[in-house]
């Protein structure tokens, strides 16, 4: 074999072998820059955001349409301002109501947008206004159980 | 600093053949029993030349790792030399690796589908593919293979040039064998396990992508969107390829040095293959075990 053909094959093969490492960087691990694509800004301020996280999905109708880009709490009002860049392909209402989900019962949290029905348009640095917190599972099951026990003593007394 | 390196390479010329003589001939025959010693004295004398020729011969290993290591400015000074080897430990593995990583993770997409599909979180399938490949399968298996595959043949070729005395001919024209042989051949190894195992997890993922999302139908975008949400970069890939980069060293150093230990007959040179894959294969593992304690302790 002479050497340029060698050389080939470990210029193939190192190739493939960094391929393969970029790859799993941009694909997999997400160690995207831009994630391709311009995006616009939006902050919305949540009560209470569970357990969602940075880099979490938003998604309008089921569609992901931008990430989570930055949480913060806001020192004076004690709310956490979440901080999201959206595609510029999609544009939402100014009364859009943000809500926080979650996928399944175990699954990851993410925002999502129910759109309103107001002509304007969201622009970047745009507030959303219309905000829902995560439900936490512990408050709505303790609601649940004081309902319940509140209940159970007046059919007692019957 | 110039001077010092040359009369440092001066002295490693002559080195191999005093300092780096192999063991054989010295201590290899066991030891003489004396024969009005008692069997229980003559059962621990066994025992301890067991024992201090084990250790001997670690410390002929780290010595030689040393000599390695201080000989490789040919083997990157005349990077031809180095690219030919990864041409075929390297280079020559990619069929096999593409093929049993495409397997791995398909058997990955399967089993994982059946356990997640129990919790109702088959979604999650995904990230349980990548992660175990990333973080685990990916640096193990193919470090497995790896020592399978180019560590016996790096052995057999390193030995059978032992038996044929090439090597003792390359110190008679006063060419360091250590460097013109051996250097070249572990600094390939180091690089091309890296990227082998690369190019194994990506295929397995693949593999499971295939399994998971086009025969059995798990939504294609939660699949790379929960991997993507879950997998991060410096936790977990760049772990991942630290541990391979580990494994490379432990493989390559292994079978340069099985090979230049081996006896110079045929037997010798395939007890000496033999020993390269258990001993790398059990290195391998071992050193993954300590290399996960500390990477992903808690957290």
């Amino acid at each position: 074999m002479n050497r340029a053909t060698l050389d080939l094959w470990v210029g193939v093969f190192v190739a493939i072998g960094l391929g393969s490492l970029l790859f799993l960087a941009l694909k997999v691990g997400n160690l995207s820059f831009s994630s391709g694509g311009e995006t616009y800004q939006l902050q919305a301020k949540f009560d209470n955001i569970g357990g969602l996280k940075v880099r979490g999905a938003v998604k309008s109708a089921g569609v992901v349409v931008g990430r989570v880009s930055q949480i913060q709490l806001d020192p004076e009002a004690f709310v956490a301002v979440v901080t999201m860049h959206v595609d510029n392909r999609y544009k939402f209402p100014s009364d859009t109501f943000a809500t926080i989900n979650t996928s399944g019962l175990l699954g990851e949290q993410y925002i999502g947008f129910d759109v309103g029905g107001d002509t304007e348009m969201l622009k970047d640095g745009d507030t959303v206004k219309k905000t829902q917190s995560a439900v936490v599972l512990e408050k709505l099951i303790s609601q649940f159980m004081f309902d319940k026990a509140a209940g159970d003593t007046g059919n007692g007394k019957k | 600093m110039v001077d010092g390196q040359k009369s440092k390479s001066a002295a490693n010329v002559k080195k191999p053949r005093n300092s780096l003589a192999s063991p054989r001939g010295t201590g290899r025959c066991g030891p003489k029993l004396a024969p009005g010693k008692s069997l229980l004295a003559q059962v621990l004398t066994h025992f301890g030349h067991t024992v201090t020729d084990r250790l001997w011969r670690l410390g002929f290993a780290a010595h030689f790792f040393l000599a390695v290591l201080l000989n490789s400015g040919t083997a990157l000074r005349r990077f031809q030399l180095t690219i030919r080897e990864i041409y075929f430990s390297g280079a020559l593995s990619i069929i096999i690796i593409l093929v049993s990583g495409l397997f791995v993770g398909m058997v990955l997409g399967l089993q994982g589908y059946d356990t997640l599909e129990r919790y109702g979180s088959s979604e999650a399938l995904g990230v349980l593919v990548s992660l175990s490949l990333v973080r685990e399968l990916g640096p193990v298996v193919s470090g497995l293979l790896f020592a399978s595959r180019a560590g016996a043949a790096i052995t057999a070729e390193i030995g059978l040039m032992k038996a044929t005395e090439q090597i003792s001919a390359m110190e008679m024209m006063a060419v360091n064998p250590i460097a013109r042989v051996v250097a070249p051949r572990f600094w390939a190894g180091v690089i091309s396990m890296p990227l082998l195992a690369a190019l194994f997890s990506a295929m397995g993922i693949f593999g499971g992508y295939l399994v998971g999302v086009k025969l059995i139908g798990v939504d294609a975008g939660s699949f790379w969107a929960q991997m993507q949400a879950t997998v991060d970069f410096r936790e977990d890939i760049l772990n991942g390829v630290i541990k391979s980069f580990v494994f490379g060293i432990l493989i390559s150093w292994i079978a340069v040095f099985e090979g230049y230990d081996a006896d110079p007959t045929a037997e010798g040179v395939s007890r000496a293959t033999t020993r390269t894959v258990v001993t790398s294969s059990l290195s391998i593992l071992a050193a993954d075990f300590i290399l996960t304690a500390f990477m992903f302790r808690g957290a």
